[in-house]
C-alpha cells in the first residue's frame, strides 16, 4: 500500500526477563500510586521515581556507554516502555529526555554537548520539555515568531512558547527558534534552529497553565533577553526544521500513542464481570490492542535498522490515539455508576478528561491525516 | 507447518499476483456471480500446485505454512477471489493432518451450518464436525443451489453419504481448526480487498474533478482516505500476526490472534467500505462500476465463519474470566514464552 509496510517483529529474546524485573520493580514502586497518577501517566512528573529507573539502567538503554547509556536494543527498550505504561508510571521527569532530546542530542550534538547531557538523562537527573508551540503558532509550527538573535559570545531570545508540557519542573527546554527573518511565507521552514536551553536562566518566566482537569501540566514559558551561550545551539543553524521533523518518528512512533488508557481497562476489568455486554466490548478493544501493538513493534524494529518510517509512525499514531481516546468511552458505558470502586470512578474520571489530549499532543489527528493522505498520493 | 523462508513466498506471492492479474478482473468477478465457473483459473491455479500447497510434501503438496497462505489470501483478495481457492486449501490441508490424501481438483470445505461456496463444482467434500472428525466425501450429486445474498457467489448445500474416508484431527490443530482457518482466511482476503478498493479510491479521488480540482484534493476527503488506509494496514497485521501464531503454536492455542484478526478485519470491512462508496458516491453506487465486486465480497466475508461480535465474544469471556491482573501480561506473552514450532 503506496509504500507504507508494517512487517511483523518479535520482542527481542531477553524480554521476558526485563519483563519479570520491570514488573517486580512497578508492583512495589506503584503500590501508593492514586488512580489520578496512573491517569497522567507519561504527563505525570516524579524525579524521585525517574531517578530510580535510571539507576536501574532503563533510560537511555540504547545509548553508548561512553554517555552513560547501556547499549542495549531498540526492542529492549521497547518493551521497558510498553511496561511503564501498561502500569501508568509518572514517567514524565524522564520520558521526553529519553525518548527525544537525548537522541537529538546523541545525534546531532557536539561532543561537548554529549558529555555534558546525555549522562545526567540516562541517571534520571535532567528532565527535558520541548518548546515548540506558541501563541499563533500551533499545527503551523514554521510560522513561529519567538526569535533568537547573534549577540556576542550567544543568541539573544525573546517571545513565548505555549503548552510546554511540566516546564514548569523541568531542567531544560529544546526550544526551536527563529534565528533569521522569513523573507518568502513560502520559505518559513528556513531560518530555524534549536537550542539547549537552561530553564532557570533570567529573562525567563514560566506560567503554569490550569489543564481543564484543573490540574498543572502544561504551561506558558515568556523569554524576555534571555542569553544562551554558542554552545547550547543544536546541530546547524537554520536547519531546525529538518532536525525537528526528523524527531517526529521518534515522538509518534512509541507504545504511549496507544497505551495512554489502557491501565484503565486492566483496573475497571474484575468489575465488568456481571455485566453482560462487556465480554463482545473486551473482546473487540483486545483485539485492536494487539494490532495496534504489533504495528508500535514493527515501527520500532524500523527505527533500530536505522529506517525513518515518519509516515508510519503518523498512522499509528493516529490509529492508537482513536482507540486509546475511544477505550475510556467505551468502559464508562459498560460501568455501573453506583457499583464501580471509588479508585476506578476516579480513573475513569480523569481519563474520560484527560483524554482529549490524546489526539492534539505531538501532532493533531488532521495533521497526521494529512501526512497519510500525502503519503497514499493525494495532493 | 513451517516458516518459509521470504524468498520463497515472494516467488509465489508474484506467481499468484500474476496468475490472478492475467486471468481475473470484474468481468470474470461478474461471470462467477452469476454462476460461471472459472474453470481456466482454477486450471492455472492448479497447475502452480495451489489447491494442495498447505498439504505437506509426502501428499503432494508444498508444506507451506498459515503465514504463507495467509499471504496468498491476501493476493486473492486484492483480486476478489473469484475461485473458492482458499477454502480448497484449507480443505486439504486438514485432510492431509487427519492423515488421508488430499484428491486433487476442487475440494469444498463443509462447515456445521454453513453453505458451501461453488459447492456444486466439487470434486470432493472434506465435512468437519464439531470434535474434530475430518470425513471425505465423493462429490455430492444432489447439491442445494443457492446463492450468497450479498456476495453473489453460488453456495450450495451436500446431503453427505458415507464417505470415503475418516480422521481425526491431531491436537495441534484442535476440534475447531476448520472454523478457525475459516475465519483466518476470509479476514487475510478482507486485508487484500480493502487494499483494492484504497487503491481505487485513491486514484478516483485524483482524477474526480469538482470546484475544479480534484475532489483529492479536498480535506475532507483526504482525512477520510487516511482513515480508510489505517484500517487497510491494521487488517492487513492482524492477519499476519495470526499466520504466524498459527505456525507457531497450531491452530489449537492461536485462538486470540485467529479472533482478533477476525474481529478487526471485520471492523476494517465496515468502516473501509464505507469510506470509499462515500468518496466515490453515486458512481459506485452503480453496477456498473466495478466497485462493488469487492466491497459486496467484503461485507460477506466478515459474516462468514464467525462475524466480529461472535471472535470478540469469545476473547473477551476468557480476559474477564482471567481478571483484570492477567491482562497485560497474557497480552505481552504469547510470542515470548511459547515459540516452539
Amino acid at each position: 500500500m503506496a509504500g507504507l509496510r508494517f512487517d511483523l517483529r518479535d520482542t527481542p529474546a531477553t524480554a521476558p526477563a526485563l519483563r519479570a524485573e520491570l514488573r517486580a520493580f512497578l508492583a512495589e514502586a506503584g503500590k501508593d500510586w492514586s488512580p489520578k497518577v496512573r491517569a497522567y501517566s507519561w504527563m505525570g512528573f516524579d524525579r524521585e521515581f525517574s531517578r530510580e529507573v535510571g539507576r536501574r539502567g532503563w533510560i537511555g538503554m540504547t545509548w553508548p556507554k561512553a554517555y552513560g547509556g547501556h547499549e542495549r536494543s531498540a526492542l529492549e527498550r521497547y518493551v521497558v516502555l510498553e511496561e511503564m505504561l501498561a502500569v501508568g508510571a509518572p514517567v514524565g521527569a524522564h520520558w521526553i529526555g529519553d525518548r527525544q532530546s537525548g537522541p537529538l542530542i546523541l545525534r546531532l550534538g557536539t561532543e561537548e554537548q554529549r558529555r555534558e547531557f546525555l549522562p545526567r538523562i540516562a541517571s534520571g537527573e535532567l528532565a527535558f520539555c520541548i518548546g515548540l508551540s506558541e501563541p499563533d503558532s500551533g499545527s503551523d509550527l514554521a510560522s513561529l515568531r519567538t526569535r533568537a538573535e547573534k549577540v556576542p559570545g550567544g543568541w539573544r531570545i525573546n517571545g513565548r512558547k505555549v503548552w510546554t508540557t511540566n516546564a514548569h519542573l523541568c531542567d531544560f527546554m529544546i526550544a526551536l527558534l527563529r534565528t533569521s527573518p522569513v523573507s518568502d511565507p513560502k520559505q518559513k521552514h528556513q531560518g530555524l534552529s534549536q537550542f539547549l536551553v537552561d530553564c532557570r536562566l533570567s529573562g525567563i518566566t514560566i506560567r503554569p497553565i490550569l489543564d481543564l482537569a484543573g490540574e498543572e501540566g502544561f504551561n506558558e514559558v515568556t523569554f524576555d533577553n534571555v542569553f544562551v551561550p554558542d554552545n547550547m545551539l543544536v546541530g546547524r543553524e537554520g536547519a531546525g526544521w529538518e532536525q525537528a521533523t526528523a524527531e517526529l518518528a521518534f515522538e509518534r512512533s512509541g507504545p504511549e500513542r496507544y497505551l495512554s488508557s489502557l491501565p484503565l481497562l486492566i483496573a475497571a476489568l474484575d468489575d465488568l464481570r456481571a455485566e453482560p455486554a462487556a465480554p463482545e466490548v473486551v473482546g473487540r478493544l483486545l483485539a485492536r490492542a494487539a494490532t495496534l501493538r504489533q504495528m508500535s513493534l514493527s515501527v520500532a524494529g524500523m527505527l533500530q535498522e536505522g529506517k525513518a518510517p515518519a509516515r508510519e509512525a503518523a498512522l499509528v499514531k493516529d490509529a492508537g490515539n482513536d482507540y486509546e481516546q475511544a477505550l475510556p468511552e467505551k468502559l464508562r458505558d459498560l460501568l455501573d455508576p453506583i457499583r464501580t470502586p471509588p479508585q476506578v470512578q476516579e480513573m475513569l474520571g480523569y481519563m474520560t478528561m484527560v483524554a482529549r489530549s490524546y489526539s492534539l499532543r505531538g501532532g493533531t489527528r488532521e495533521i497526521l491525516r494529512g501526512i497519510i493522505a500525502r503519503q497514499l498520493g493525494l495532493r | 507447518m513451517s516458516e518459509t523462508n521470504d524468498d520463497l513466498r515472494g516467488i509465489l506471492l508474484e506467481q499468484v499476483e500474476r496468475l490472478l492479474t492475467d486471468n481475473s478482473g470484474p468481468d470474470v468477478l461478474r461471470a462467477a456471480e452469476r454462476g460461471e465457473w472459472p474453470a481456466r483459473l482454477w486450471e492455472e491455479a492448479e497447475a502452480l500446485g495451489l489447491p494442495l500447497a498447505l498439504a505437506p510434501e509426502s501428499m503432494g503438496g508444498a508444506g507451506l505454512g498459515w503465514a504463507d497462505a495467509v499471504a496468498v489470501w491476501q493476493v486473492l483478495g486484492r483480486h476478489g477471489a473469484p475461485l473458492p481457492l482458499a477454502g480448497s486449501m484449507v480443505a486439504a490441508a486438514l485432510l492431509a493432518s487427519a492423515g488421508i490424501a488430499p484428491p486433487f481438483g476442487f475440494i469444498a470445505l463443509a462447515l456445521p451450518g454453513e453453505a458451501v461456496p461453488w459447492g456444486r463444482r466439487a470434486g470432493h467434500v472434506a465435512a468437519v464436525d464439531a470434535t474434530g472428525q475430518v470425513a471425505l466425501h465423493a462429490a455430492d450429486p444432489k447439491w442445494q443451489h443457492g446463492r450468497s445474498l450479498i456476495g453473489r457467489e453460488p453456495a450450495d448445500r451436500a446431503t453427505l453419504g458415507t464417505p470415503l474416508a475418516i480422521g481425526r484431527l491431531p491436537d495441534r490443530l484442535g476440534p475447531e481448526a476448520a472454523l478457525r482457518a475459516g475465519a483466518l482466511l476470509h479476514a487475510a482476503q478482507i486485508a487484500g480487498a480493502l487494499e483494492a478498493v484504497l487503491a481505487m479510491t485513491v486514484e478516483y479521488a485524483n482524477t474526480r474533478k469538482q470546484f475544479g480540482r480534484p475532489i483529492g484534493a479536498f480535506q475532507a476527503v483526504q482525512q477520510q482516505l487516511a482513515l480508510c488506509a489505517a484500517e487497510a494496514a491494521a487488517a492487513g497485521v492482524a492477519v499476519a500476526q495470526a499466520g504466524r501464531a498459527a505456525d507457531r503454536r497450531g491452530l489449537a492455542r492461536a485462538e486470540f490472534e485467529i479472533a482478533s484478526a477476525k474481529v478487526v478485519a471485520g471492523e476494517a470491512a465496515g468502516a473501509g467500505a464505507a469510506i470509499v462508496h462515500q468518496v466515490h458516491a453515486a458512481i459506485g453506487f452503480t453496477d456498473e462500476h466495478p466497485l462493488h465486486l469487492y466491497t459486496r465480497r467484503m461485507w460477506s466475508w466478515r459474516d462468514a465463519c464467525g462475524a466480529e461480535r461472535i471472535w470478540a465474544r469469545r476473547i473477551g469471556q476468557t480476559a474477564l474470566a482471567r481478571g483484570g491482573a492477567a491482562l497485560w501480561p497474557d497480552l505481552t506473552a504469547r510470542d515470548e514464552t511459547e515459540t516452539t514450532a
